[in-house]
């Protein structure tokens, strides 16, 4: 695991890094994606893009193919193009799935659309999940990449398409507006969310902890929620706790 | 003799008699520490659970009763959360596979089915042909015991205790195959990334088709003994009523979905595993009550073994892992004297004959493969549901988040809706049709 979670990140600026021409978000630092394991080969330090990153920065462009781009050409006509260009920040098409990035502000408007519009009728929000991108692959936590992603996956029953929202929030403002209005099924997802994640959803009916007890301090699947495993003696040898053990990335 | 007033403990008299002294405990201190009623009514605040064995696993109730009628119902879970997902984000991606069977521990191939079609997505490779119709085969008989459970489960509760007994009889016959296929009863990891741990044991097709033999009399027998039972029917008729709207709603999906008439199953609607070859009914009732949920799942029962001697009959000889040396797990496994482990030829191999081979050996035991950056959502159909994986990479040997989108999980919050204004006894005949698995609702 590194520990670059700040803006700037060793080697980036040497790469000639830029993020705005870059044609995808995903990195690879090193070669051989050890970390902290004192290697001096100096592959450590090597930094690579690759396409279709975790937290990719590029946007697809259109035509995005398949009905992806019927269920765009609806939504924009549902909400109006005003609200859908300052709404989706970018979209991204990889691996079959279509990916919209939603400012929050505009999350329930798209999605009030998008299950009311006759020729959208995402009836069902099959899952909300989040997502901590700190330190993960991708670029570095900045003020514009903020770390907790919420990920709705809305499920057409009607025309039997999948896609997918994604909202992103700052550690600092983990504030994401809740669905549950729209879709009532996202109540534990949220909840789920929030105990795990620490993202607040406002306007949820009860926003309180679901797995953990109720008490409990911190946000378990944030990355840097420390483990707190201990080392396990076994045949005269010790184990480390799985976080401290030596990384292959 | 008289009562004696005894001033240490009020609501104790007691009173001599020839056989001793007895003690009449009145109780009747409800006025004294309630006050009256303002309402003239009496609202009591039940807690069932998490240890009672008709909540289907540790699952707490606090129900809000009037008389026998529940007012409102509040379903609180997490007494089984055990950082499954957490977990996977530290162990590679075959490791995975052994983390996600534990979650939902009735239907484990499921897990491992939808985790490994989510990598495999991420990696862009198909398992061979014949991986694929074997792990239909294997998650059909999943699904037979997991239904049988599921039945077993709903006849104690309601008290028919032969339902039970019978069930987890007929379950104990699926469980021998799928121990003979994967090794394991339950937990299997069979099913991996790229392929399958291993190819079907010699005489396991065999034995599967004996068990297609006479397993439609074991079904039947079930019909017998619960379907035409007036105490059943009346139990479960009308109860726990959830239409296609609510149903949608709640994101409720699988039996519970189907049951209300909406013909939704994933291996027809979005096939994956080539399931769009095989030939089966998706069975549905309209009845939107525990009484169709119960129906439907029987008929499941039955189409699931339609499909397994399907699989069977289209089983050709041919890898069962992909060809790509990169993913493929390095090793076959074999039966030694001292139980399951890696083959003798491949050990003598990589320690005598080739390095090349001890290193890739070692690297990809020890340090796995990488998978591409990405995130992908697979859903599969799972006995109880929409069982999906959202599984994010950032390019490492690691998963970066694996999100379970488990059924269970989901239809649980349909438990207020389906028990509020109904009666109290009612409330376990729904939890037991919505047929949660608490493993995978707490994960």
């Amino acid at each position: 695991m590194s520990n670059d979670g700040g803006a700037v990140v060793p080697g980036r600026e040497e790469a000639g890094y830029d993020a705005s021409t870059a044609p995808a978000g995903g990195f690879r630092k090193g070669s051989f994606g050890v970390s902290g394991s004192g290697d001096t080969s100096g592959f450590g330090g090597l930094v690579r893009v690759e396409p279709g990153g975790a937290v990719a920065l590029h946007s697809t462009d259109r035509p995005y193919g398949g009905w992806f781009d019927e269920v765009t050409d609806a939504l924009i006509e549902a909400v109006g193009e005003g609200t859908y260009a300052a709404a989706v920040q970018r979209v991204l098409v990889d691996r079959g799935e279509i990916t919209y990035f939603v400012a929050r502000e505009h999350l329930l408007t798209l999605v009030r659309a998008l299950r009311d519009d006759e020729a959208l009728r995402f009836e069902l929000c099959s899952s909300v999940s989040g997502v901590d991108y700190l330190d993960s692959g991708g670029p570095a936590v900045a003020p514009g990449r903020p770390r907790l992603h919420v990920v709705h996956h809305l499920t057409s029953m009607t025309y039997r398409r999948r896609i997918r929202l994604e909202v992103a929030v700052s550690a600092e403002d983990p504030h994401v507006p809740s669905v549950t209005g729209v879709y009532p099924t996202a109540d534990w997802h949220e909840r789920e969310a929030y105990d795990m994640f620490g993202i607040v959803f406002d306007g949820h009916p009860a926003l309180t902890r679901i797995l953990m007890p109720d008490d409990w301090d911190g946000f378990p699947q944030r990355k840097d929620y420390p483990l707190g495993g201990i080392p396990v003696e076994y045949h005269d040898a010790t184990i480390p706790p799985p976080d401290t053990r030596r990384a292959y990335r | 003799m008289s009562t004696t007033y005894d001033p240490a403990d009020p609501y104790a008299g007691s009173r001599e008699t020839t056989e001793g002294r007895v003690y009449t405990v009145t109780g009747g201190d409800w006025d004294v520490t309630l006050g009256a009623d303002p309402h003239g009514e009496e609202r009591l605040v039940v807690n069932m659970g998490p240890q009672h064995p008709s909540t289907h696993g540790v699952l707490r109730l606090v129900l809000d009763l009037e008389g026998e009628t529940v007012t409102k119902a509040r379903v609180v879970i997490g007494y089984l959360h055990t950082g499954i997902e957490k977990n996977t984000e530290y162990r590679n991606w075959v490791q995975g596979t052994t983390f996600v069977t534990r979650m939902d521990y009735l239907a484990p191939l499921f897990n491992e089915a939808g985790y490994c079609l989510a990598v495999e997505k991420l990696l862009g490779v198909e398992a061979p042909p014949r991986a694929q119709t074997i792990r239909v085969l294997v998650m059909e008989l999943n699904r037979i015991a997991s239904h049988l459970v599921a039945l077993a489960t709903f006849g104690m509760e309601m008290g028919a205790l032969t339902g039970m007994t019978n069930g987890f009889r007929e379950r104990e016959l699926v469980l021998d195959l799928l121990e003979e296929i994967t090794g394991l009863r339950m937990n299997h990891a069979y099913i991996r990334p790229g392929g399958l741990a291993q190819d079907l044991p010699e005489g396991s097709v065999e034995h599967i088709r004996e068990f297609l033999e006479f397993f439609p009399k074991r079904v039947a027998d079930f019909h017998r003994l619960l379907t035409g039972q007036p105490i059943w029917q009346r139990r479960l008729k009308d109860v726990g009523y959830l239409d296609v709207t609510g149903c949608v709603a709640l994101g409720v999906t699988g039996p519970i979905l189907r049951a209300a008439g909406l013909p939704w199953d994933l291996r027809k609607v979005e096939p994956y595993l080539g399931y769009q070859t095989y030939d089966f009914e998706v069975p549905t009732a309209d009845t939107s009550d525990a009484w169709g949920r119960y129906l439907v799942r029987m008929s499941e029962v039955n189409e699931s073994l339609k499909i397994i001697a399907q699989a069977l009959d289209r089983l050709e000889p041919g890898p069962v892992m992909v060809e790509d040396k990169k993913i493929a797990w390095p090793a076959q496994l074999s039966l030694g004297p001292d139980g399951m482990g890696n083959s003798h030829e491949h050990v003598a191999h990589i320690m005598g004959q080739s390095m090349e081979a001890l290193i890739h050996h070692f690297k990809l035991v020890t340090e796995g493969f990488r998978v591409p950056a990405g995130q992908v959502y697979v859903p599969i159909e799972s006995p109880r549901g929409e069982l999906g994986y959202h599984v994010v990479s950032d390019g490492s040997t690691r998963p970066w988040r694996v999100h379970v989108r488990d059924p269970s999980f989901v239809n649980l919050q349909a438990t207020a809706a389906m028990s509020e204004g109904g009666m109290i006894a009612d409330v376990i005949a729904a939890i037991a049709s919505i047929d949660p698995v608490m493993g995978g609702v707490d994960r």
